[in-house]
């Protein structure tokens, strides 16, 4: 597995540059600046796949989660532990270019949009799941309480999402929905599926690191460790 | 010894850390029907750990466990049902009473089990406090309700965590009794213990943790 | 000193395994117990009504004494302290019989962790919760909360607190091995109420305008549904973790 990750890395690396470079010269520099919106709209190059990727990187946890409960599996638990920060900071960097798109549309920093309620939700989701793991005294007790945790909050994920949204349309009615694009410029819409695939990569480039590094420090007892730390070191 | 005696509970290769520390390493242990296990160690060997990890209540790294031959994970709720745990705490809720402790742990007592509660009460010399709160007993007198169970409870696999500390020489005798009597219809014993235990003419097998170490 | 030990085949006494007992008794038996135990130590459960109490009365004093405000977000006010209260009555759910060693005999029982596990809980509505929903007209009254809305407060408050003490429960049998978790079980638990927190709050807001509420109090229901069939299993998977992982 740790051989298999070190291989994979650098490939989702490349890919993910090539498409970072692409997408972003697609997006600010080719696409046309909006009729109403001017230039701010184009932070939704970064935007809409960072929200889109909290998303899925919580699933993953949550569907690596369920399948350690049940087969035991020690590497889903790893991929689930490795995904956690990344999946934090997605969301992290969502509602902070949200924020800053706010700024010029609504004037204010900071608005109760129904997606943007949902990202905060699910940041709070995250740093849940992170302290249960910090909290727990042993590793595998860690590892299973967390588990547990990730599977509830994905089941609840949909809930909060409806439940949010019903609760935004009723408090506002003429609600603000600029990140629904019915009509999308096809020279905007490239960039940024452009974009979600180059997260998507930069996601699984970030997973492969940390992921090696998680299973060298459960390994750490194992004799192949060991010999691999002498070999870089001699 | 017995070795076509049923095996009951088996553990194969367990291996457990705490933190930086080696617990045990690759270790064995098998308990048949009709048999006596002290697992012996000093303090912070690992005792405790190796005895709640044979019954699925504490961690561990490596290792397997079957009971009657089937894995753990697939019988677990047919092994609690033969198991009688005795652990450090003695699960004795201090806002009860201790026939109302009882009741808790022995649901399959029945609602009125107080006489068949008063008279191991009674073998154990704590009797005149079956209907006083719990709150007030001294550590060696929880103790002795939680022993109690041995008698009111069924459980072919005794797995009892130093099962002597706080108590004077007539609770000590009354537990070894308790042992043998419950070795010789067919059970099963595991317990931690301090310092050797002997139960004459009965064989005991020992695991001797931390020995290797130091 | 090898004197073998009696290899017969095991006794009568001990082939038989454990009398088999009723889910129903024991759902009995448990709730009892826990019922037992808190009516005993009256403090734990006359706090969580005096916080309540508190929290709210605290409101007006903070924004300000108008009828008119006052009145539009009392529904808001009463949920959220009611919800907040729930949390920091749960915290001891499990938590005491994690410390005296009851909780791992449940564990090891034999019996079914889940139906132990609900009988707990709802044990500890009981005392936890229904005394809020008993209360919550009266600090509606204090709040100046618009006439109509008085039965649906109850009625939604009622459904409300019987869900969440599902959903904190989960959170409760998580942190049951960590050292002063109540802080953290409110991080874990409180993302997990917002749904049932807006459709609360947001019947009772409706009622108070005359608007009809069957939609929130149906969707209220089966949150209550869905924790009632799906938190017991968490529940039992958390706690034989936190029991396997604590000292």
């Amino acid at each position: 597995m740790y051989r298999v990750a070190g291989w994979l890395s650098p490939w989702f690396g490349s890919i993910c540059l090539l498409t970072l470079v692409t997408g972003l010269y697609l997006g600010l520099y080719v696409a046309p600046a909006d009729y109403e919106q001017g230039d701010s709209y184009r932070i939704i190059f970064i935007h809409v796949p960072a929200a889109w990727m909290s998303m899925f990187v919580y699933v993953v946890m949550a569907v690596s989660s369920a399948i350690f409960l049940i087969w035991r599996l020690k590497i889903a638990d790893m991929v689930a532990v490795a995904s956690a920060p990344i999946g934090a900071a997605f969301t992290l960097v969502a509602l902070l270019t949200g924020s800053f798109w706010g700024k010029p549309m609504w004037g204010t920093w900071w608005i109760w949009d129904a997606r943007l309620t949902s990202e905060l939700i699910l940041l709070f989701l995250y740093l849940g799941y992170m302290a249960l793991r910090g909290a727990m005294e042993t590793p595998q007790g860690a590892a299973r309480a967390a588990g547990i945790l990730a599977v509830v909050g994905v089941v609840n994920i949909p809930i909060i999402h409806f439940s949010v949204e019903w609760w935004n349309t009723l408090h506002q009615p003429a609600s603000i929905t600029k990140f629904d694009k019915p009509s999308m410029h096809i020279s905007m819409l490239k960039p940024l599926l452009i974009m979600v695939l180059s997260f998507q990569m930069l996601y699984f480039y970030n997973l492969m690191v940390r992921v090696r590094t998680v299973i060298l420090e459960r390994e750490a007892r194992t004799s192949w460790v060991a010999e691999l730390a002498g070999r870089r070191s001699s | 010894m017995t070795d076509q005696a049923p095996l009951l509970l088996e553990a194969r290769g367990m291996t457990i850390w705490r933190g930086d520390n080696l617990l045990m390493d690759e270790l064995n242990v098998s308990v048949r029907a009709g048999s006596i296990i002290q697992i012996q160690g000093t303090n912070g060997s690992g005792k405790t750990t190796l005895l709640r990890a044979l019954i699925g209540l504490a961690e561990f790294d490596e290792g397997e466990i079957f009971w009657c031959g089937k894995p753990f994970f697939e019988v677990r709720d047919e092994l609690y049902a033969d198991v009688l745990y005795l652990g450090h705490k003695p699960g004795i809720s201090p806002g009860l009473t201790p026939l109302e402790n009882i009741q808790a742990l022995c649901p399959e007592l029945g609602v009125d089990c107080r006489d068949a509660v008063l008279a191991v009460l009674e073998e154990l010399a704590i009797a005149d406090r079956i209907d006083l709160p719990s709150a007030a007993l001294s550590a060696g007198q929880k103790r002795r309700i939680a022993l109690a169970r041995l008698r009111l409870q069924r459980g072919r696999l005794w797995v009892l965590d130093e099962p002597l500390t706080s108590l004077d020489t007539n609770g000590y005798d009354w537990v070894r009794e308790e042992i043998r009597h419950h070795v010789g219809l067919g059970g099963a014993v595991v317990f931690t213990t301090h310092q050797a235990l002997s139960f004459e003419p009965l064989h005991v097998d020992s695991i001797v943790l931390g020995g290797e170490l130091s | 000193m090898s004197a073998p030990a009696p290899a017969s085949p095991p006794a009568p006494a001990l082939t038989a395994s454990r009398a088999e007992v009723g889910l129903f008794t024991l759902f009995a038996r448990v709730y009892k117990r826990d019922l037992t135990l808190t009516v005993r130590t009256a403090g734990q459960w006359l706090n969580t009504l005096l916080f309540f109490i508190i929290v709210v009365s605290l409101f007006p004093l903070g924004i300000g004494p108008g009828p008119q405000t006052l009145s539009t977000i009392a529904p808001g006010i009463v949920w959220v302290s009611a919800l907040l209260s729930m949390m920091l009555s749960l915290d001891s759910l499990f938590a005491n019989d994690f410390r005296d060693g009851t909780l791992e005999q449940f564990v090891v029982s034999g019996q079914p962790l889940s139906v132990i596990v609900v009988a707990k809980v709802l044990a500890h509505w009981t005392t936890g919760g229904l005394p809020l929903v008993l209360l919550s007209p009266l600090l509606g009254l204090v709040m100046q909360l618009p006439d109509a809305a008085y039965g649906v407060l109850l009625l939604s408050l009622l459904i409300g607190t019987l869900a969440l003490s599902f959903i904190g429960g989960i959170g409760a049998a998580l942190i049951v091995s960590v050292n002063q978790g109540g802080v953290l079980l409110s991080l874990l638990v409180l993302p997990l109420t917002v749904p049932v927190l807006i459709f609360g709050s947001g019947a009772v807001t409706s009622a108070g305008l005359g608007l009809t509420t069957s939609m929130q109090v149906s969707v209220l229901a089966a949150i209550l549904a869905l924790s009632v069939s799906l938190a017991p299993l968490a529940m039992a998977g958390a706690l034989r973790v936190g029991v396997a992982a604590g000292r």
